[in-house]
């Protein structure tokens, strides 16, 4: 579980997020969803200590995120931010094998390299391993930051719009490895979407902000309603159904 | 590749040693000559990897730590040491101790100064380029200001460390300047893992776990160590450092440090004893080196930035 307690945050004297207070159930994938500039980076950032904390407590499965030592936070968790710039020129699978460096901290083993190869296989880059990170088109480095993250294997995953540039199959088939891994492997997901169908279709979870304050949290059948989404987006928003989940219909 | 490089300059070295040896005073050419070798290759050792290093920290590869005003912060020291203690209080103290002293004084100030940058806004490369060529020309115009209220003999003192020459070398100085570079080159090495995790850029680093502040601080205090030992040899060379770096780059072809470090190095000290053979055994010009390794430097630098190749 992801306990987020009366966090507040400001940047350069602008305040972002108000008192937010908030869980993330363990076993889960959780969707964070909100207009632009509602705040879910900032908190996502904030949760996998990529921006340090001003005010309140956040705690990872247990571990208080200002405190405990950022090594053993990325044994933890993996964040992948929204911003994936690169500095250094590497080939793709460099990139991920990076992955498992919490683990070998810069001595890979067998194990290692096994983990790196099946996360290459897992995000279909094994026939681009090869290329530079600045040869191949965004959705593929895409691919390949998720697949890093991937071979981090830890308990949580936190992704700030893993979809970005990825096309209809790729993005269907990372939903679908996200939701293995909290099925089958017991693993903890949250990510932030934009789409708000792939929310609909595959989170258990759902938590709406805006404004820098959670509007909504629950279920994505409690939160994803017609109602919640046309105040959230401010905009009107019919929600059907199909197969039993929400379908949420934007060009009504 | 780095078996090939170090060859070639074991192959130089030779030939720059025993070049035209003759019967008399053999010994007496050979020391001579031993002592300019050790001191070109600990120079180049030296700012070979200061700046991988500062290449790594700033993450882009137009900059160097002299380009950010590195040597002119250890120059501004030097100056204000001679208006403090006076040039002949300066030349009382001992040359070991004293050096020590001042580079564990440049790196403090280098870490906070570059530290607080870096640790800002690191992501603005054309804002980190001009901040550090306005501090760069910030601290000679404090050194020049000194220097104008110096006397013209301490004045000479300070003058030797502020323009390049691999011509003049303090032969008191060596076996430090030697030592302090073997240690912190064999500390960078030691990190070099941890550089690989720290060239990803801030937010991938933190994910993985690195102690990025800690890291940051650290290896800009390695980098000031270096610049102090290279500066205080053969005065500022704020181009030579791109070449190599850039050599370091494209003939490894590999972002991993273990393997940059020693290639920076290497092509570094070929280009330094290579060059120095070239002006000074061949040609009879011994003072121009500097003046060309600063040319071609700043033309690549040029170069780099035109074709925006500025991460
Ligand atoms: N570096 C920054 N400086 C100033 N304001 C920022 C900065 N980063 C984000 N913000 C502001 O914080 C708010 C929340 O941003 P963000 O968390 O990125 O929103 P979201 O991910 O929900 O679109 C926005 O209003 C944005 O303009
Ligand atoms: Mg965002």
């Amino acid at each position: 579980m992801i306990q987020i307690q009366g966090v507040s945050h400001a940047i350069g004297g602008t305040p972002i997020l108000h008192d937010i207070t908030t869980t993330l159930p363990k076993g889960r994938l959780t969707a964070l969803i909100g207009p632009n500039g509602a705040g879910k980076s900032t908190l996502l950032r904030l949760v996998g200590r990529l921006e340090p904390l001003q005010q309140g407590r956040i705690t990872v499965a247990g571990h208080d995120v200002a405190t405990t030592p950022t090594d053993r936070l990325a044994r933890v968790m993996a964040i992948l931010g929204q911003q994936t710039a690169i500095a250094s020129r590497l080939r793709l699978a460099e990139l991920v094998a990076f992955g498992r460096w919490p683990h070998h901290k810069g001595r890979p083993g067998p194990q290692d390299q096994a983990q790196v190869w099946l996360a290459l296989k897992a995000f279909a880059l094994t026939d681009l391993a090869d290329r530079f990170l600045d040869e191949v088109s965004g959705g593929q480095a895409q691919r390949a930051h998720i697949a890093m993250a991937w071979a981090q294997d830890t308990d949580w995953m936190l992704l700030d719009e893993p979809l970005n540039n990825l096309d209809m199959s790729h993005a269907r088939s990372l939903m679908a490895r996200l939701r293995g891994l909290v099925d089958q492997g017991g693993r903890s997901v949250a990510i932030v979407v934009h789409e708000i169908n792939y929310a609909a279709a595959w989170a258990d979870h759902v938590i709406a902000l805006k404004g820098g304050r959670v509007v909504a949290q629950g279920t994505a059948a409690e939160v994803l309603t017609e109602a919640r989404l046309s105040e959230l987006y401010e905009t009107p928003i019919r929600v059907g159904t199909h197969q039993g989940r929400p379908l949420v219909l934007h060009h009504a | 590749m780095l078996g090939a490089m170090a060859l070639l300059l074991a192959g130089l070295s030779a030939v720059w040693m025993l070049q035209g040896i003759g019967g008399g005073n053999r010994g007496f050419i050979l020391g001579l000559r031993g002592t300019k070798l050790a001191a070109l290759v600990t120079v180049a050792t030296a700012i070979g990897v200061a700046t991988i290093l500062f290449q790594t920290v700033a993450s882009n590869r137009v900059l160097t730590p002299s380009i950010m005003g590195f040597d002119a912060l250890y120059v501004l020291l030097q100056t204000g040491l001679v208006v403090v203690l006076g040039g002949a209080g300066l030349a009382g103290l001992p040359p070991g101790p004293k050096f020590l002293s001042e580079i564990a004084v440049m790196t403090v100030l280098a870490s906070l100064l570059f530290g607080t940058l870096l640790l800002r806004g690191a992501r603005d490369v054309p804002r980190m380029i001009l901040t550090g060529v306005i501090l760069g020309v910030l601290f000679r115009s404090l050194s020049g200001f000194l220097g104008r209220i110096l006397d013209p003999n301490e004045f000479a003192v300070v003058q030797s460390v502020s323009f390049a020459s691999f011509n003049r070398v303090d032969a008191t100085l060596l076996p430090w300047a030697a030592a302090i570079t073997a240690a912190a080159v064999l500390a960078a090495w030691r990190l070099s893992a941890r550089l690989d995790v720290l060239a990803l850029g801030r937010d991938p680093a933190v994910s993985l776990g690195l102690a990025h502040r800690g890291m940051v601080l650290g290896v800009l205090g390695l980098v000031a160590v270096l610049v102090s030992v290279s500066t205080a040899l053969v005065g500022p060379v704020p181009f030579f450092g791109l070449i190599v770096a850039g050599l370091a780059h494209g003939l490894m072809r590999s972002a991993r440090h273990a393997a940059l470090l020693p290639a920076a190095a290497l092509s570094a000290a070929i280009l330094l004893v290579g060059g120095q053979w070239l002006f000074e055994r061949q040609l009879g010009q011994a003072a121009t080196l500097s003046v060309v390794v600063e040319f071609a430097g700043g033309l690549f630098f040029l170069y780099l930035l035109l074709k925006g190749r500025i991460r």
